[in-house]
C-alpha cells in the first residue's frame, strides 16, 4: 500500500443556478491571453446539449480516456506509444478551433467613429484568431444556454442512451440541469499517458495534474487523450495549457478561484487519501458499471489508525491527515455516498464529484397525483430521468443515483418534520440507510454550507521541499515565457516581447 | 576568384553553420525552452493537414536519415559490404527520388495552406512563412539536381560529394576543392541546406531534435512528480524550472 493525498472537489449540482460567475472569474484570472481566448479552464453547460466542445462526451469520435484490452489490461483509446507517435504529425482525434468556437470580439470602436447615417451604427464581429470579419457567429461558447437552440441538435447529447428521448422535445416535459466543469485531475490521467514529451505530470503531495510548459513541445495528443476535452492547446505559444487547480492558492491553503466565488456555496474542496498502488487495477475493471464502486475501494478511510499509521510513514503530514478527517468531499463521496464521479466509464478516476440535481415530479402534472414510494416521493418520477443521470455519473448504472437522490429527499424530509412539526423522526433516516445525526451533519454540510465546512484545506508543506533563501528575490507565478532572464527587446528565438520582471525594472 | 568563394561557401560556411546549429540549439534549450515547441498549426486548421504534414515528414525523415547515411560514411563501408558504387547511386536516386516527390507535395500543400488560409496566414511569424518557403525551394532543389545524376549513374558525382563531406569531419581543408566543377544546381542545394542548419536555432525548427522517441521507451503511463521530501528529487513548477535543493543540500 502507497498512501498518498489528494485535494479533491464536489460539486452540489442541486444548487448550481447556472449563473457561470465561476467561469468568469477562472477567465479572467487564467486565461485571458492570446492563444488562450477560446478556452474556459472552467465552463457550465446546460444539459442536455452537447457540450463544449461539440459532442465531447462522444467517444466514438474523439477516443479519448482509456480502453480496456483483452488481456485486461488499460491503454488509451488513442493507440499505443507506438500509434500515438505515428500519428503525431497530423493527428487525426484532434478537435479544430471550430469545435469549441472561434474567438471574436466587436468593432466597437465604429460606434463612436461612425459619421452621422440614417441608420443607427453597430459594432459588427471580428475573429480574434485572423482578425477577419465574421457575417454570422454560428457558435460561441455556451450557445446552448437554457436549452438554447432546437431540441434535434441538444438531443446528441450522449447521455440520452438508452433513453426514450422523444418526449423531452415537448416543452410540457423537457428538462434542464447546469453542468460546471473543470479539469478532473484524475487519478488515472490519460493527457500524462498521451503525452510524448512527458511534460504533464501528477504532484504527489496533493494530486494537481500539471503541464510543463517548459517541458512541452507541442505535440497536442494530450487534447485527444483527455476524454474531458479539458487540455486546450494554445494557437499563440505552441504549447498545451490546462486547469491548474489554482495551485498556487491551494498551497496557501485558500480555495480555488471558481470555489470562492461560487454564489451558490455548490463547491466542496478536501483531502482524500487514496492507495497508488491500486490505481491501475481499480481502472482495469472489467465492468464499465463497477468503476464507481472501484474508484470508492481505492479510497482510505482517514479515521483508521492503521491508514493513519501507514500515511505517517508514506510522508504525508498530520496537518494533511486531519484535514482528510475533516474532509466535505470524504463525507459526501464516501460517507453519505451522495456524490458521483463524471463519467467513470472514461477509466480515468476523475477526483471532481457530483452531487445529483432534484427535479420536479414529472408524473405529477401527467396523472393529477404523485408517485410515493411510502412517504418519500420515488426519484425515478423525477423530471429528470434517473436514467440520463446515471448515464453521466455511473456509466448507466441507476441504483447508486438513485439511493444519492433518496438520500437528499430523505433530508429535506427530515428537516421538515423537525423545523415545521417540530418532530425526530428517525425512520426518514433509517429508511436511507443513514441515522438522524447523519442527516442533520448533511444539513449543515449540503444546505447550509459554510465557508469553513465547504473549503478545508491544509496548507503545503513547502519547508520541507524547498530553501527560502535560493527562492529570494526569484520571479514568482508568470504566464509563458514571464521569468525567462533571457528577455530582450527583439527577441532572437521569436517568442513575444514580455514585460520585464519587476525585479529588473526596480 | 571563384576558387575563393567556392571555399568560403564549402571550406568555411559549412563550420559556421553547425556551430550557430549546436550551440544556438542549446543556449536556446538553456535560456528559453518556453519557445521550444513544433507550433503545429493544425488546432486552427485541419484541412490539407492530414495529406500535406504526413506527406512532408515522412518524406523528408527519409531524406535526411538518406542524405546523412548516403554521405558521411566512408566509401570504403560500402565497398566492404559488396555494394557497388552504381548500385548506391540508383538506390539513392529512386528511394531519395520517392522521398523527396512525397516531401515536395506535401511542402506544397502546407505552404499553400500557410500563404492562402487567413487564419494560418494571420497567426504565421515571418520565420514561419520563411522556413517553409526555404524548404519548399531546398526540396524543389534536390528535385532538380536528379536530372543530372540520371547523366552519372555511375556514381563519379556521389563519390565527389562523399568526398567533400567526410573532408569537413576528417577537417581536410582541401574538401572544398572536390566539389569545384560540380553542377551549380547541387552547390546551391549544398548551401540552401547549409542555410537551413544556420537558422533552426532560430526558428520551429529546433522541435526536430525533440523528436520524443524516448516515448516508447517509458516504462508504465503515468507520471508523478514529488516535492523533494525524504531525499527524492526536487519537483518542478509549471512554468518555470526549479533549482531547489534540499536544506540540507544547501552549501553553508
Amino acid at each position: 500500500m502507497k498512501i498518498r493525498a489528494q485535494i479533491a472537489m464536489v460539486l452540489n449540482l442541486d444548487k448550481c443556478i447556472g449563473c457561470h460567475t465561476c467561469s468568469v472569474t477562472c477567465k479572467n484570472v487564467w486565461t485571458s491571453r492570446e492563444g488562450m481566448e477560446y478556452a474556459w479552464f472552467n465552463n457550465v453547460e446546460t444539459k442536455p446539449g452537447i457540450g463544449y466542445p461539440k459532442d465531447w462526451e462522444n467517444q466514438k469520435r474523439w477516443n479519448g480516456g482509456w480502453k480496456r484490452k483483452k488481456n485486461g489490461k488499460i491503454e488509451p483509446r488513442i493507440g499505443s506509444k507506438w500509434r500515438v507517435l505515428a500519428n503525431i504529425f497530423a493527428n487525426p482525434d484532434l478537435p479544430e478551433i471550430d469545435d469549441y468556437y472561434e474567438p471574436f470580439t466587436f468593432d466597437y470602436e465604429h460606434l463612436q467613429k461612425s459619421p452621422e447615417m440614417t441608420a443607427m451604427p453597430t459594432a459588427r464581429p471580428r475573429s480574434l484568431v485572423s482578425g477577419e470579419r465574421i457575417e454570422k457567429i454560428e457558435w460561441g461558447p455556451n450557445w446552448e444556454e437554457i436549452l438554447g437552440g432546437e431540441f434535434a441538435k441538444r438531443s446528441q447529447d450522449y447521455n440520452f442512451e438508452g433513453v426514450q428521448k422523444e418526449m423531452y422535445g415537448e416543452f410540457e416535459n423537457t428538462f434542464m440541469m447546469y453542468l460546471p466543469r473543470l479539469c478532473e485531475h484524475c487519478l488515472n490521467p490519460t493527457c500524462v499517458a498521451a503525452c510524448p514529451s512527458g511534460a504533464i505530470y501528477k504532484r504527489e503531495e496533493d494530486g494537481i495534474v500539471l503541464i510543463d510548459q517548459d517541458k512541452c513541445r507541442g505535440w497536442r495528443m494530450c487534447v485527444s487523450g483527455c476524454p474531458y476535452k479539458k487540455i486546450y492547446y494554445n494557437w499563440s505559444s505552441g504549447k498545451s495549457e490546462k486547469c491548474i487547480f489554482c495551485y498556487p492558492r491551494i498551497e496557501a491553503g485558500q480555495p480555488t478561484v471558481c470555489s470562492e466565488t461560487c454564489v451558490g456555496r455548490i463547491r466542496y474542496l478536501g483531502v482524500v487519501l487514496y492507495d497508488a498502488d491500486r490505481i491501475e487495477e481499480a481502472a482495469s475493471t472489467p465492468d464499465e458499471q463497477d468503476l464507481y464502486e472501484a474508484q470508492l475501494g481505492i479510497f482510505l478511510n482517514p479515521h483508521d489508525p492503521a491508514i493513519i499509521e501507514q500515511a505517517r510513514r508514506d510522508g504525508i503530514a498530520d496537518s494533511w491527515l486531519e484535514g482528510a478527517r475533516r474532509s466535505p468531499v470524504y463525507k459526501m463521496a464516501i460517507e453519505w455516498k451522495v456524490a458521483f464521479p463524471l463519467h467513470p466509464e472514461y477509466r480515468t478516476l476523475p477526483m471532481v464529484w457530483y452531487v445529483p440535481p432534484l427535479s420536479p415530479i414529472q408524473s405529477a402534472a401527467a396523472a393529477g397525483k404523485i408517485g410515493h414510494d411510502g412517504e418519500m416521493p420515488d426519484v425515478r418520477s423525477l423530471r429528470i430521468p434517473l436514467r440520463y443521470l446515471a448515464n453521466l455519473l455511473t456509466a448507466g448504472k441507476e441504483e447508486p443515483v438513485a439511493l444519492g437522490l433518496e438520500r437528499m429527499l430523505a433530508m429535506r424530509a427530515y428537516m421538515r418534520a423537525k423545523t415545521v412539526d417540530g418532530l425526530i423522526d428517525e425512520k426518514i433516516a433509517q429508511r436511507v440507510g443513514l441515522t438522524g445525526a447523519a442527516i442533520e451533519d448533511m444539513y449543515k454540510y449540503m444546505a447550509i454550507a459554510n465557508y469553513e465546512d465547504r473549503f478545508v484545506i491544509p496548507t503545503a508543506h513547502r519547508e520541507t521541499s524547498e530553501d527560502a533563501l535560493e527562492l529570494r528575490g526569484s520571479c514568482g507565478f508568470s504566464f509563458g515565457n514571464g521569468c525567462a532572464t533571457g528577455n530582450t527587446e527583439t527577441n532572437l528565438f521569436g517568442s513575444n516581447k514580455r514585460a520585464r520582471n519587476p525585479m529588473e525594472i526596480v | 576568384m571563384r576558387e575563393v568563394v567556392n571555399y568560403l561557401l564549402f571550406g568555411w560556411y559549412p563550420y559556421v553553420c553547425i556551430t550557430v546549429l549546436i550551440l544556438g540549439s542549446i543556449i536556446r534549450f538553456d535560456r528559453e525552452q518556453y519557445s521550444w515547441r513544433a507550433k503545429s498549426s493544425q488546432f486552427l486548421r485541419r484541412r490539407q493537414m492530414m495529406w500535406g504534414s504526413n506527406l512532408f515528414h515522412v518524406g523528408i525523415l527519409v531524406l535526411l536519415v538518406g542524405h546523412f547515411i548516403g554521405l558521411l560514411t566512408p566509401i570504403g563501408v560500402f565497398d566492404g559490404l559488396g555494394v557497388t558504387h552504381d548500385f548506391k547511386q540508383i538506390m539513392a536516386l529512386v528511394v531519395g527520388g520517392i522521398a523527396g516527390v512525397m516531401a515536395f507535395i506535401g511542402c506544397t500543400l502546407l505552404l499553400h495552406r500557410r500563404l492562402i488560409d487567413p487564419r494560418i496566414r494571420k497567426t504565421s511569424s515571418w520565420a514561419d512563412l520563411a522556413v517553409l518557403a526555404l524548404l519548399w525551394v531546398q526540396i524543389g532543389l534536390g528535385l532538380m539536381t536528379t536530372v543530372w545524376t540520371i547523366d552519372h549513374l555511375d556514381g563519379t558525382e556521389m563519390l565527389k560529394f562523399m568526398g567533400w563531406a567526410q573532408g569537413l569531419y576528417s577537417l581536410n581543408p582541401r574538401a572544398a576543392d572536390l566539389i569545384l566543377d560540380a553542377y551549380f544546381i547541387y552547390k546551391l542545394h549544398i548551401v540552401l541546406g547549409l542555410t537551413l542548419f544556420l537558422i533552426t536555432p532560430f526558428t520551429r525548427l529546433v522541435h526536430i531534435w525533440s523528436a520524443p522517441i524516448w516515448y516508447l521507451g517509458r516504462s508504465g503511463y503515468q507520471i508523478v512528480r514529488s516535492t523533494g521530501r525524504r531525499g527524492q528529487p526536487a519537483a518542478e513548477s509549471q512554468g518555470r524550472p526549479s533549482t531547489r535543493t534540499t536544506p540540507a543540500e544547501y552549501p553553508r
